[in-house]
């Protein structure tokens, strides 16, 4: 876990404490500090930001009736059980969008030996599973919005670095990367993107509606 | 120790009540407290007064709850009941899930001692100390950005704000947790 060497940025922890990121990108942020204590702490940090404009907030007067209706739910209330150790090859939040283990995603081939799996999230981004074979390059593709990458299994490196399981890449607009899986293992990588992704070269391009990739 | 201090630590106290003992009347105060702020939270993040105040009632009853999943080694209560009104704001005003990181399992073989509780909470004080000393330009981006006013391309990539020992703090109840877990 210590060999996580990229981190989520501040902008996007603050986002998710803040709850006002896409559901998509909070898959892959959730899954990343699920992997990642250093993440982790600095959420959590933000989340006491967060406790501090509560404590600060002019009040609001609840109803009358609140107090007692809240005692009658709560004496139908069951508590909630401390959530068991999770069955799973996969990070708890992610395992909840793929339904099980890493066997139970659909994979669909998308050419050149990479597959995907698309995510059912709301639709203000997307975020979908990768399989790229070792060795193989995914796609020439620019970005028009954010794209953050996350690794699974395997490792793959483009002109930035490399990145191992448990990294984040974080990728806008000016960023056109050539990432090529290392030789070796499958690279399953999670990734979301606020915007349609645009591909260089023409026959990805003209797939990239069909295959929503 | 400080008034807000004391504070603090009477409503972990609280929580432990509930969570112990279903005290109803340690229940009424933590309700009589929060369940305003966080209907006013909820009001600014865009709910109307109806809605905020179904979702108040219903982070007041999670609270109840979840009371033994509180760690205050590691978040005093309004941050505790900061975040459960977050994930149901998504859940009411966007109808959308909320993927929350893995729980780690907290369990009575990792609870804090009390010395770490207290250490906790006043650095939650600290913290509430810095953020009130910000310039007001500063506060208001970060109030911009909590109450959904700013779009996450328009938080600044490195934000800046005095959150490096608070940080430090959680990140020893975290290793505290990973050890009680091996």
């Amino acid at each position: 876990m210590s060999s996580i060497k990229h981190h989520l940025n501040d902008a996007l922890l603050m986002g998710y404490s803040a709850g006002t990121l896409p559901e998509a990108f909070n898959v892959v942020i959730a899954t990343h500090v699920s992997l990642c204590d250093e993440c982790r702490a600095r959420l959590e940090a933000f989340d006491a930001l967060g406790g501090t404009l509560l404590d600060d907030v002019d009040e609001a007067p609840m109803d009358e009736r609140s107090f007692a209706s809240c005692m009658t739910r709560i004496a139908n209330a069951d508590r909630v059980p401390v959530p068991a150790a999770p069955v799973t090859d996969l990070p708890a939040p992610l395992a909840a969008y793929v339904g099980g283990c890493l066997d139970a995603v659909s994979w669909r081939r998308i050419g050149g030996g990479v597959s995907q799996a698309i995510l059912k999230t709301s639709k203000s981004a997307t975020v979908r599973m990768l399989r790229i074979p070792g060795g193989v390059e995914m796609p020439d593709h620019g970005h028009r919005g954010t794209e953050l990458t996350l690794v699974l299994r395997g490792a793959f490196r483009d002109e930035q670095d490399r990145f191992g399981p448990g990294d984040i890449e974080i990728a806008n607009e000016d960023h056109v990367h050539h990432p090529v899986a290392e030789p070796g293992e499958d690279c399953i990588c999670l990734a979301a993107s606020d915007a349609p992704l645009r591909f260089n070269t023409l026959l990805p391009r003209i797939a990239q509606p069909f295959f929503r990739i | 120790m400080t008034t807000e201090q004391n504070e603090r630590l009477i409503w972990v106290a609280h929580v432990t009540r509930i969570r112990d003992h279903k005290d109803e009347a340690a229940f009424a105060e933590l309700f009589a407290h929060f369940a305003p702020r966080v209907k006013a939270f909820l009001m600014k993040s865009g709910a109307d007064a109806g809605l905020a105040e179904d979702v108040a009632q219903d982070v007041m009853v999670t609270l109840w709850k979840k009371a033994h999943l509180f760690d205050p080694g590691r978040a005093s209560v309004s941050t505790w009941i900061f975040t459960v009104a977050r994930n149901r704001r998504i859940d009411a005003l966007r109808r959308e899930k909320r993927p929350e990181p893995e729980d780690l399992g907290w369990g009575p073989e990792a609870e804090p001692d009390q010395e770490d509780i207290v250490t906790f909470q006043q650095e939650s004080d600290a913290l509430a100390g810095a953020i009130a000393a910000l310039p007001a330009k500063q506060r208001d981006l970060i109030e911009r950005a909590y109450y959904g006013d700013l779009s996450h391309s328009e938080i600044a990539a490195e934000t800046g704000l005095p959150l490096g020992t608070i940080k430090s703090r959680i990140r020893l109840a975290l290793d505290r947790l990973r050890h009680a877990m091996k």
